[in-house]
């Protein structure tokens, strides 16, 4: 099962003073137990456990898509959709990769995160500890090839900021409550058209 | 929206007043009690949602805001981008004291969805998890109108047994179990009918969709699965992919808490029996069975159909990677399949055989091969001869043909390291296969650096230590030869996978030279060799590809990994291995691939793991002393491995005596004393003339109290000795020039020590006892008097120096 989906911006590896890395998006599919905890405000310490958590994770993805777009030899330019190309991205080519998070380190339990980098946004699953890697690689595939279809990330002046319906009406269907699922080409364009239906462009 | 703009927007959203938040949320509580507020209201929510999430502190929402958004969540009529935005907002304040949200307040499925999952979120403190799953079954029990409320309840469900195991009630779930086994395997096999606006009764007639079809486009043979493809989908299918999606969370965490004990005892019973093994296979045969038994017959019976449909050649790309991923699940569910009831494994075996021959040494389907293995290991016995034809696949030619994958290469280590318990003899095939998987590690050094850290020590074997130790340090240089190795293989992807900012011609020629042919052949060897050849006229080679960054990447995790392999050390090394590893490390020092910082951090890790070495068997130092009289002899090896030079000298220091080692000769001393003495005059007269100081003062100094540590166990040294401690003790002192200072007073205080020789002896070589912390603790034993008495003297005596 998927703990977290998230979006967050992706510098370019040589980019110094391009400021910090941001969570553009992101969502928890059931927290964690909360330890029994006597002290007052407990409820707001958790809160801040869990935004910090995304966040590192956030970090983690950002700095390990760097390390290998360095290592390609590629620099920021690739990163960046091509300016006049209308056939799809073959998302196959994009930088992914995954990684294990230890216990407590900075989840309570440990975990795996699979990842992606398009177009300047890196995407990720934080997934439990033995997950299908195969299901929730494609799956991630297509929520980020779907999440730049309906929100329209490559035309300029969009952002996927103030468009958190859309994201939510897209992992309502393709991803509910962290559920992983096995679907066929035929079934996701089905489910595509109700999408499209009930969320117009 | 470019990243400045974006950047704007979040620091607009954090910075935005207490007051003004306010006021946007009386806004907002009016836009929400307004009927048909339409696209304002879904404007000032996603702005909410934005100042909310920007921020990692709590912002107070005013309580009549908390109140509307609440019931809007849970309201009939709300359109649903409204309700989509509060259950999301709602989640991202989570968790939050005091809501009033509850479980009763959704009277639909599509409700409760959204309840659940802010209810979920808020961390368990009042066991809202418990509370969501129950009321999930019971609308699901609810007399069931035509509609999505299933598919809708199914995945709450699931992340409800995930969040708390066994939480649900043994009854409710036992009905839920026969539906589950109804959707699993009786779905329609015929496709969905469109929905065709104003036809007549004969036009519905005459358009009678066909069967689904399989993903090569043939006509469906069997019941409906997940690789079953059709133009429109009826409900029931789509539950069936629900199910199938959710069936191995389910039948893990799925089952009431004390049922599993009671199956225990059923079990045994049934084991023995071939007429227990066709009613377990087989869901048809007998709707006797009960609940959670048939859900397994029905699992069963779906991942065999899965591995039947996943040899057929998929005519879209998207279909054939779901195919892979289906057969990881289908292997996966029937490893735990036959872990809860053993009476599985008798039919799944001849299966497993079937798909691996079927697989067989296909590169693309090297990652579904690893839960296939996984399994062949975990049931053991029943598999052994091909487990370890699998293992040995796994480890020599999937790591050598495909390391370029970074999905494969985290996947397969993975495997390794959560398979270490159960390998058995198969951990007699990872041993020496260790060249192979660094492959991996060169390659993707920044992802499975952690992993390999914790595999690393199951490596280290007592036959293959030294060679694996030249193999971690010459890393950096592995990864060089695997980038040319792939430049000059055929592209097998479209993206060239080697470093594109680089082309380095004369490597290339270099590689293609019959006469680096076995140094390279040796390098990217995929098993252990028993020996191990110098690389160093690679070096220079490979120079060009040296500040490459990927090289660079790995340079920078060998010192981590050269630490986890020595802490793996002392369990399997006698004295032999210990000498030829410290012996290694001292070879080493002066023989590295140029990366840059690499040769200083490894400098810094070999002199403190030699130490280490040292103190694990001191008997080393006086065994070695040859090679260390040689190492520590000359001049140029004080600067250009310092680290290495210190570290050797303080451990003639500390351990050339006859207390660590009977052996231990008064020559032996004296040889050490001389060469040492040499070499400190030496130095130090470079440090007279006005020339900067050419090596560090702790040089100096451990020269110094190695001396003096060995002129006290040879008393006829110590008149040397203090002439050489005088002379420093006179040094030119710079203003400023601490360091020189620095050896004034250490010289200083090496003299007073001397003037009391069997003091000194005691000081400097105490014996191994003084290690035990009881010599220290105990006031009345003789070293603590000791060190009392020569400070309150060393005191003494500075204050008596002249300035």
């Amino acid at each position: 099962m998927v703990h977290a989906f998230l979006i967050h911006t992706l510098r370019a590896p040589n980019d110094k003073d391009a400021g910090f890395c941001r969570v553009l998006y992101s969502c928890v599919f059931g927290a964690e137990k909360s330890p029994d905890d006597p002290r007052p405000n407990g409820a707001e310490r958790d809160r801040l456990l869990r935004k910090e958590q995304i966040l590192a994770v956030a970090r983690q993805v950002e700095s390990m898509c760097q390390l290998q777009q360095q290592a390609s030899g590629r620099s920021s330019v690739d990163l960046q959709p091509p300016s006049s190309s209308d056939e799809p991205m073959s998302l196959h080519d994009a930088p992914h990769g995954a990684f294990r998070l230890a216990a407590g380190d900075p989840f309570q339990e440990p975990r795996t995160v699979v990842w992606l980098g398009m177009f300047s946004l890196g995407f990720a699953l934080v997934l439990d500890a033995h997950e299908n890697l195969l299901l929730a690689e494609s799956t991630l595939r297509l929520l980020a090839r779907l999440l730049s279809d309906h929100l329209r990330l490559l035309a300029p002046g969009t952002s996927l900021l103030l468009r958190a319906d859309r994201i939510e009406a897209i992992l309502t269907r393709f991803l509910p409550h962290g559920q992983l699922l096995f679907l066929n080409d035929q079934f996701v364009q089905g489910l595509e058209k109700e999408l499209s239906t009930a969320w117009p462009l | 929206m470019s990243s400045t703009g974006m950047e704007r927007l979040l620091r607009q959203a954090r910075e935005i007043q207490d007051g003004e938040l306010s006021k946007f949320c009386a806004r907002i509580t009016k836009l929400l009690q307004q009927q048909d507020s339409g696209a304002e209201a879904v404007d000032a929510l996603q702005r909410l949602l934005l100042i909310l999430s920007a921020t990692k502190y709590r912002r107070k929402l005013e309580q009549p805001c908390m109140n509307l958004l609440q019931t809007t969540l849970c309201s009939t009529t709300a359109p649903p981008q409204l309700q989509l935005l509060c259950a999301a907002i709602l989640r991202e304040m989570a968790p939050v004291e005091g809501l009033a949200l509850t479980c009763e307040q959704a009277h639909n499925s599509h409700t409760l969805s959204l309840v659940a999952s802010v209810l979920l979120a808020q961390g368990d403190r009042q066991n809202e998890v418990g509370s969501v799953g129950r009321h999930a079954l019971q609308l699901l029990e609810a007399r069931p109108p035509e509609g999505p409320g299933p598919r809708l309840l199914l995945p709450v469900l699931s992340k409800v047994v995930s969040l708390s195991p066994g939480i649900l009630p043994e009854a409710q779930v036992d009905l839920l179990h026969r539906r589950l086994v109804g959707w699993l395997r009786y779905a329609s096999t015929q496709q969905g009918s469109a929905q065709l606006p104003g036809s007549g009764f004969s036009a519905a007639r005459t358009r009678q969709p066909g069967l689904v079809t399989e993903v090569d486009g043939s006509v469906a043979t069997d019941f409906f699965t997940v690789l079953s493809t059709s133009q429109r989908f009826t409900e029931d299918q789509r539950l069936n992919v629900l199910v199938f999606s959710m069936l191995r969370t389910w039948l893990l965490l799925g089952l009431p808490a004390g049922l599993t004990a009671v199956e225990a005892d059923d079990r045994s019973e049934l084991e023995g029996s071939t007429q227990s093994v066709l009613s377990a296979a087989s869901a048809t045969a007998s709707r006797l069975l009960p609940p959670q038994q048939q859900l397994r017959a029905g699992a069963f019976e779906y991942c065999q159909r899965i591995l039947e449909q996943s040899g057929r050649r998929a005519l879209r790309r998207a279909d054939s990677d779901l195919q892979k991923a289906c057969l990881v699940e289908a292997v996966l569910l029937l490893d735990l399949l036959c872990r809860q009831e053993p009476s599985f494994l008798y039919p799944t075996l001849p299966c497993l055989k079937a798909l691996l021959g079927r697989l067989g040494g296909d590169p693309k389907q090297a990652r579904t091969l690893l839960p296939v293995a996984r399994f062949l290991l975990s049931h053991g016995e029943a598999a052994a001869v091909d487990s370890e034809a699998v293992c040995r696949h796994l480890f020599t030619s999937v790591p050598a043909e495909l390391f370029p994958c970074p999905m494969l290469a985290f996947e397969l280590v993975q495997f390794c390291r959560d398979s270490l318990h159960i390998l058995g003899p198969g951990l007699g095939l990872l041993k020496p296969s260790f060249p192979n998987l660094l492959k991996l590690l060169a390659w993707h050094s920044p992802a499975l650096t952690s992993e390999f850290v914790v595999l690393l020590p199951s490596l280290v074997d007592a036959g293959t230590a030294v060679e694996l130790l030249h193999a971690l340090l010459d890393l950096p240089c592995l990864t060089a030869a695997l980038d040319l190795q792939l430049r000059l293989s055929p592209m097998t992807s479209e993206w060239p996978l080697w470093d594109i900012s680089l082309r380095p011609t004369s490597c290339l020629e270099g590689f293609r030279d019959p006469h680096f042919q076995p140094l390279f052949q040796f390098l990217l060897r995929s098993k252990a060799a028993g020996s191990t050849l110098r690389l160093a006229p690679l070096y220079r080679l490979l120079q060009p590809l040296a500040g490459c960054a990927r090289v660079f990447q790995c340079a920078q995790a060998v010192p981590t990994l050269l630490h986890a392999f020595f802490s793996a050390v002392p369990h399997v090394a006698d004295a032999a291995l210990m000498s030829q590893l410290a012996l290694a490390l001292l070879e080493r020092s002066g023989s590295l691939f140029p990366v840059p910082q690499y040769e200083d951090r490894v400098h810094r890790v070999l002199s403190t793991q030699l130490l280490g070495l040292c103190r694990l068997r001191p008997a080393l130092v006086v065994e070695l002393a040859r090679d260390l009289l040689g190492f520590a002899g000359s001049v140029s090896g004080i600067r250009s491995q310092e680290p290495m030079f210190t570290a050797v000298v303080w451990a003639a220091g500390e351990y050339l005596t006859v207390a660590h080692d009977r052996r231990c000769t008064v020559e032996q001393v004296t040889r050490f004393f001389e060469a040492l003495e040499a070499l400190l005059f030496e130095v130090t007269q470079s440090r007279r003339s006005a020339s900067p100081p050419q090596c560090q003062p702790q040089v100096i100094t451990v020269l110094m109290t190695t001396l003096t540590k060995l002129a006290s166990r040879s008393q006829d040294l110590i008149p040397r000795v203090s002439l050489l401690l005088s002379k420093l003790r006179t040094l030119p002192v710079g203003p400023g020039d601490e360091d020189t200072d620095a050896v004034r007073t250490r010289a200083t205080e090496l003299t007073n020590l001397l003037k009391m020789p069997s003091v000194a002896q005691f000081v400097f070589s105490p014996g191994p006892e003084a290690n035990s912390s009881r010599f220290h603790r105990d006031a009345t034993t003789a070293l603590p008097l000791a060190l009392r008495t020569v400070s309150q003297l060393v005191d003494r005596e500075t204050s008596l120096l002249p300035a």
